[in-house]
C-alpha cells in the first residue's frame, strides 16, 4: 500500500481537461518526480492531490483513507503539505515568526493557540532556519528576502510542519544554478533524515533524474509514461514530448 | 516587557486614575476616549492584525448599546411603554439606586454576550468573503442594524431612548461611567496585549498576509476568525453599554448614520495610529480625539466635512499611521524583534 | 405586515401598482449600477461615493428648478458638471490609490463620499427635496395604480442613456480605449493607450451618469444629501448579482431590485424600505460566497 494512491484522476475547468483519469502511486519515504511539458496538468494534478479543488472523477487515497473530498486544511493536517510555484510565505512577518506559524497543529487543540508563541517552537525553528541557511536573516521580514530565500523559507516552513508527504512545485525554479545543488542536498536529507516522502514537479532534468527514484511524465493531461529516471530519460514518446532538454 | 515601558504604562494609568479630580472639565471627553480606545483597538484586532477591515462593527456595539438598555428599563418597567412615553409628560419612570445597580450589572454582560452570539453566527456566513466583498457586505450589516433600530418602535423608533438615570445623590454617574469606561480601556488593551503574544496572534497575521497559505498549512481559519471577531464584539458589547449611560440618550443615528460616526471613526483611530500594532490604535484613538474636539470648537459647521477631509488624507497619505512611519523611520532595514 | 399582504389579496391591481413604479425606478439603478461597474472594471475600484454623485446631480436640477429652468434641461448639465467634478476628484485623489489594495479604495471613497454628503448639507440643508416639473399622473384601473409621468419619462431616458452609453463604448475611440484597458491595461498600455487618460476618463464618464441619473430622481422622486450610500449600495448588490460584463443583466436585476424594494416598502412599511435594501446586500453576498464555496472558491 503506497502513501499516496491517486485512481482515474479526471479535472477540467470549463470545457478544457486538464487532468483525464491519472492514477499515480507514491511509496513511502520515496522520492518521486512529476515531469511534463508546459501546460500538462501537472499543478492541477498538485491541487487536486492537496484540496484546492474538487475533483470531477476518481480518487485520492493519502494513508489508506480517501481525501477525495476533503477540504485543504484537513488534508494538510494529515501531513500532507505542498509548497508553490511562486512561493508563498508570510512576507509582513519575520522569518523565525514565519516558522512559529508553521509548527504542527495537527495534535493540538484549538486552544493551543493561546500558548506563548516563544515555547519550544522558537529553539526548532532556528535549527530549521539554519538547515537550510537561512538563520542570520531570520529577523527580517520575510517579504524582504530574496525570492531564491523565498523559497528557502517556504521549505523550512514545511519541514517544520513535519508532513508525512510534501509535494514541492518547481523547488528550483527561479534559483541560481550554483545554488541548486545546495537545494537538492537539503531535499535528500530532508527525505533521508525527517522521513518525509517528496513528490517533485520539475523541469530541471538534471535534477530531477538526480533526486528522483521513480518519475510520472505527463503530457496533454494524460500520464504518458512511468519508470525510473533512466528508462524514462530513454522512453522516445517521452522525449517526442519534451525534445529532450535537460 | 521592559521596566520603562510597565513604568510608562503606571504612570499613563495613575493620570488617567486622578484626572477627574484636576481636570474635571475634560471628564467627558475622556470618558469617550476611553471608550474610543476600545472601538480603535477591538477593531484592529480583525482589521489591522487580521486583514479583515469591517465597516459594521457598530452592529456589536449597537447591540451593546441597546440590549443594555433595554434590560435596564425592561427589568421593571414594560420597555415599548417607556420608549413611548417620551415627551409625552405622562407617567414618570424612576429607578431607585438597586434597581439601577441590577440593571448595569445584568445589562453590560447581557450586551456582551448577545454581541459575541452574533458575531458567531454572522461570522459563519459573512467572514467567508474577501476583501472588499466582505468590506462592503459589513457595510450594509451596519446600516441594515441600524435601519432596523431606527425603524422599531419598542426600541424607541428614529427618537431613540434614553437610559435610566440613577438618584443622584446617591452616586456621581459621570465618575462612575468614567472609571467604567477607564477600566474597561485597561482591560481590553492587557487581553489584547496578551493575544498578541500567543500564536493566535501570529495565526491571524498569517491569515492576513496569506490566507491561503495558512489554510494549506493546516490552519482552521474559519474557526480562527469567528473567534477574533467574537472577542472584539464581545468588548464592543460592553463598551456599547457603557456608551448609552455615558451620553444619556440613544439615538440610532450613533449607531449608523449613512455618514461619519463611529463606525467609521474606529477605522479612522487605528489606521491613524498605526494598524497591527497594540500602541496604534490607542495613539490614534487619543489624535483622533483631540482632533475632533478642535474641529468641533474650531470649525463649527464645518467639522464634519474636515473629518471627511481627514480620513481621506490620511488613508491616501498617511497609510502606515503614526506607528508605522516612526518604526520605519528607526530601522532603515527593516529588522523586527522576535519578540 | 399580514395587513399589508391582505391587501394584495383583496386588490391585486395594488400589487401592480407597486410593480410598475418599482420597475420604473429600476432603471435609474441600472444606469448607476452600470457606471459602478465600468469603474470597476477598468479602474478596478469600488467606488462608494457612487451614491453622492447621484445626489449632487440631483441637487443640479434641483438648484436650476429653483432658478426658473425646467429640470428636463438638467440632465446634461448635471451630467457635465458632475464629469468635471468626477475628472477633478481622480487628479486629486483616486489616481494616488488605484495600485493599492482594495480596503484602500473603499475606504477612500467612502471619505470622499463623508465630504460630499456633508457639503451638500452645508449647502442645500438637509431636507428633502425634489425639482419640480409640472408634469402630472397617470392614473388607471379605475384611480387604484397611480403613475407620475415624469417617472415613465425618466425610465425611458434612462433608457436613452444607456443606449448612448453602449454605443458610446462600442464606437468611439475613447470607448475602445477604455474597453481595451478594462481587458487588459499592460497590453493596452504597450498599444500606445495612455491609461491613465483612460482612467481619468472613466471616472469622468461614471460621475457623469450619475449625475444624469441623479437629475431624474430629483425630478421623479427626492432626495437629501444622506440618501446617496443606498444608491452606492443598490450599484454594488446590482452588479454582484449579474456579473462585471453583462449589460443584460444589470437591466434585469436593476428593475428586479427596484420592483423587490417597492413590495418591501409596501408591506414593511416605508421605514423598513432601506432595512432590506441594506439586509438584502448581505443576503446577496452571504448566498452568492456560499455556492462558491462548495467549489471551494470564494468571492474574488
Amino acid at each position: 500500500m503506497a502513501l499516496l494512491e491517486v485512481h482515474n484522476v479526471s479535472k477540467s475547468f470549463g470545457g478544457v481537461v486538464a487532468n483525464r483519469d491519472i492514477s499515480i502511486d507514491v511509496a513511502e519515504r520515496a522520492i518521486v518526480g512529476l515531469i511534463g511539458p508546459n501546460g500538462s496538468g501537472k499543478t492541477t494534478l498538485f491541487n487536486s492531490i492537496v484540496g484546492t479543488h474538487p475533483i470531477d472523477r476518481g480518487t485520492i487515497r493519502f494513508l489508506d483513507s480517501d481525501i477525495s473530498r476533503l477540504p485543504i486544511a484537513q488534508i494538510a493536517r494529515r501531513g500532507l503539505l505542498r509548497t508553490f510555484q511562486q512561493s508563498r510565505i508570510y512576507k509582513q512577518m519575520n522569518c523565525v515568526e514565519n516558522m512559529q506559524i508553521s509548527i504542527s497543529e495537527r495534535d493540538r487543540g484549538f486552544l493551543s493557540l493561546f500558548e506563548n508563541r516563544q515555547s519550544a517552537a522558537t529553539g526548532q525553528a532556528n535549527e530549521l532556519l539554519e538547515f537550510v541557511g537561512l538563520f542570520e536573516k531570520r529577523l527580517l521580514l520575510a517579504g524582504e528576502l530574496s525570492f531564491g530565500q523565498q523559497k528557502l523559507l517556504e521549505f523550512a516552513m514545511a519541514l517544520m510542519n513535519r508532513p508525512r508527504m510534501l509535494l514541492l512545485d518547481e523547488p528550483t525554479a527561479g534559483i541560481n544554478p550554483t545554488l541548486i545543488n545546495g537545494l537538492i542536498d537539503r531535499l535528500k536529507r530532508a527525505n533521508a533524515e525527517f522521513g518525509i516522502t517528496l513528490l517533485v514537479i520539475e523541469h530541471n532534468m538534471r535534477v530531477i533524474m538526480d533526486l528522483a527514484q521513480h518519475i510520472y511524465c505527463l503530457a496533454h493531461g494524460e500520464l504518458l509514461a512511468a519508470g525510473t529516471p533512466s528508462e524514462i530519460q530513454n522512453n522516445p514518446r517521452v522525449i517526442d514530448a519534451y525534445l529532450g532538454a535537460h | 516587557m521592559s521596566l520603562t515601558r510597565l513604568l510608562v504604562y503606571l504612570a499613563v494609568l495613575a493620570g488617567a486614575a486622578v484626572a477627574p479630580y484636576f481636570v474635571p472639565q475634560y471628564q467627558s471627553q475622556l470618558t469617550e476616549l476611553w471608550l474610543f480606545i476600545v472601538f480603535a483597538l477591538t477593531w484592529d484586532l480583525v482589521g489591522g492584525q487580521m486583514g479583515y477591515n469591517s465597516f459594521g462593527n457598530v452592529l456589536f456595539f449597537g447591540i451593546g448599546v441597546y440590549v443594555t438598555a433595554v434590560i435596564q428599563v425592561g427589568l421593571f418597567y414594560d420597555v415599548a411603554t417607556y420608549n413611548s412615553a417620551r415627551g409625552g409628560g405622562g407617567t414618570v419612570f424612576t429607578f431607585d439606586f438597586t434597581q439601577y445597580a441590577l440593571g448595569l450589572a445584568i445589562g453590560l454582560p447581557a450586551g456582551a454576550i448577545l454581541a459575541a452570539l452574533t458575531a458567531i453566527l454572522v461570522g459563519s456566513a459573512v467572514l467567508g468573503m474577501r476583501g472588499q466583498y466582505f468590506a462592503v457586505c459589513t457595510l450594509g450589516l451596519g446600516f441594515a442594524a441600524a435601519q432596523i433600530a431606527a425603524g422599531w418602535d419598542y426600541l424607541g423608533g428614529g427618537s431613540g431612548m434614553v437610559p435610566p438615570t440613577a438618584p443622584d445623590d446617591f452616586i456621581n454617574l459621570g465618575l462612575l461611567y468614567y472609571y467604567l469606561s477607564l477600566g474597561l480601556a485597561v482591560v481590553v488593551f492587557a487581553v489584547l496585549s496578551w493575544l498578541y503574544s500567543t500564536r493566535f496572534a501570529l495565526a491571524i497575521n498569517a491569515i492576513r498576509d496569506d490566507e491561503d497559505k495558512a489554510e494549506a498549512m493546516g490552519h482552521l481559519t474559519t474557526r480562527i476568525k469567528i473567534t477574533a471577531w467574537t472577542i472584539a464584539a464581545f468588548f464592543l458589547g460592553i463598551a456599547g453599554g457603557l456608551y448609552g449611560n455615558v451620553k444619556r440618550f440613544i439615538d440610532p443615528i450613533d449607531v449608523a448614520f449613512p455618514s461619519a460616526t463611529i463606525g467609521i471613526w474606529m477605522i479612522l483611530m487605528a489606521i491613524l495610529g498605526g494598524k497591527g500594532t497594540i500602541l496604534g490604535p490607542v495613539i490614534g484613538a487619543v489624535i483622533f480625539q483631540i482632533t475632533k474636539e478642535l474641529f468641533w470648537t474650531y470649525l463649527l459647521g464645518w467639522q464634519r466635512v474636515a473629518l471627511g477631509l481627514l480620513i481621506v488624507l490620511i488613508v491616501v497619505f498617511f497609510p502606515e499611521g503614526i506607528v508605522g512611519w516612526w518604526r520605519r523611520r528607526k530601522a532603515p532595514i527593516v529588522e523586527t524583534q522576535a519578540s | 405586515m399580514i395587513d399589508n399582504l391582505m391587501i394584495f389579496y383583496a386588490s391585486p391591481v395594488t400589487a401592480l401598482d407597486v410593480l410598475v413604479n418599482g420597475l420604473l425606478i429600476g432603471a435609474i439603478f441600472a444606469l448607476t449600477a452600470y457606471g459602478l461597474a465600468l469603474v470597476w472594471g477598468v479602474i478596478k475600484i469600488i467606488n462608494i461615493a457612487q451614491g453622492e454623485f447621484v445626489i449632487l446631480g440631483g441637487y443640479v436640477a434641483f438648484v436650476m428648478a429653483q432658478n426658473g429652468i425646467h429640470p428636463l434641461y438638467s440632465i446634461p448639465v448635471a451630467a457635465l458638471l458632475l464629469a468635471i467634478v468626477g475628472w477633478l476628484l481622480y487628479r486629486l485623489i483616486i489616481f494616488r490609490i488605484i495600485d493599492r489594495d482594495l480596503f484602500t479604495s473603499v475606504l477612500a471613497t467612502y471619505g470622499i463620499a463623508i465630504v460630499l454628503q456633508q457639503l451638500m448639507n452645508s449647502a442645500f440643508g438637509g431636507d428633502v427635496q425634489l425639482a419640480e416639473t409640472g408634469l402630472g399622473t397617470l392614473f388607471l384601473f379605475d384611480y387604484m395604480v397611480s403613475i407620475a409621468q415624469i417617472k415613465i419619462i425618466a425610465f425611458a431616458l434612462a433608457a436613452v442613456l444607456a443606449v448612448f452609453l453602449v454605443l458610446f463604448l462600442k464606437n468611439s475611440r475613447m470607448g475602445q480605449a477604455i474597453r481595451a484597458t478594462a481587458q487588459n491595461p499592460r497590453a493596452a498600455r504597450v498599444l500606445g493607450i495612455d491609461t491613465d487618460r483612460v482612467f481619468a476618463a472613466t471616472f469622468a464618464l461614471n460621475a457623469a451618469i450619475c449625475g444624469a441619473a441623479g437629475a431624474l430622481v430629483a425630478m421623479a422622486y427626492t432626495i437629501h444629501p444622506y440618501i446617496g450610500l443606498p444608491y452606492t449600495i443598490r450599484s454594488f448588490m446590482i452588479v454582484v448579482i449579474a456579473g462585471l460584463g453583462n449589460m443584460t443583466g444589470v437591466i434585469v436585476a436593476a428593475l428586479g431590485l427596484g420592483a423587490a424594494e417597492n413590495f418591501a416598502a409596501f408591506i414593511l412599511g416605508t421605514q423598513f424600505q432601506l432595512a432590506f435594501t441594506f439586509s438584502l446586500l448581505v443576503v446577496v453576498l452571504v448566498w452568492r460566497n456560499w455556492r462558491l464555496a462548495r467549489k471551494r472558491e470564494y468571492l474574488k
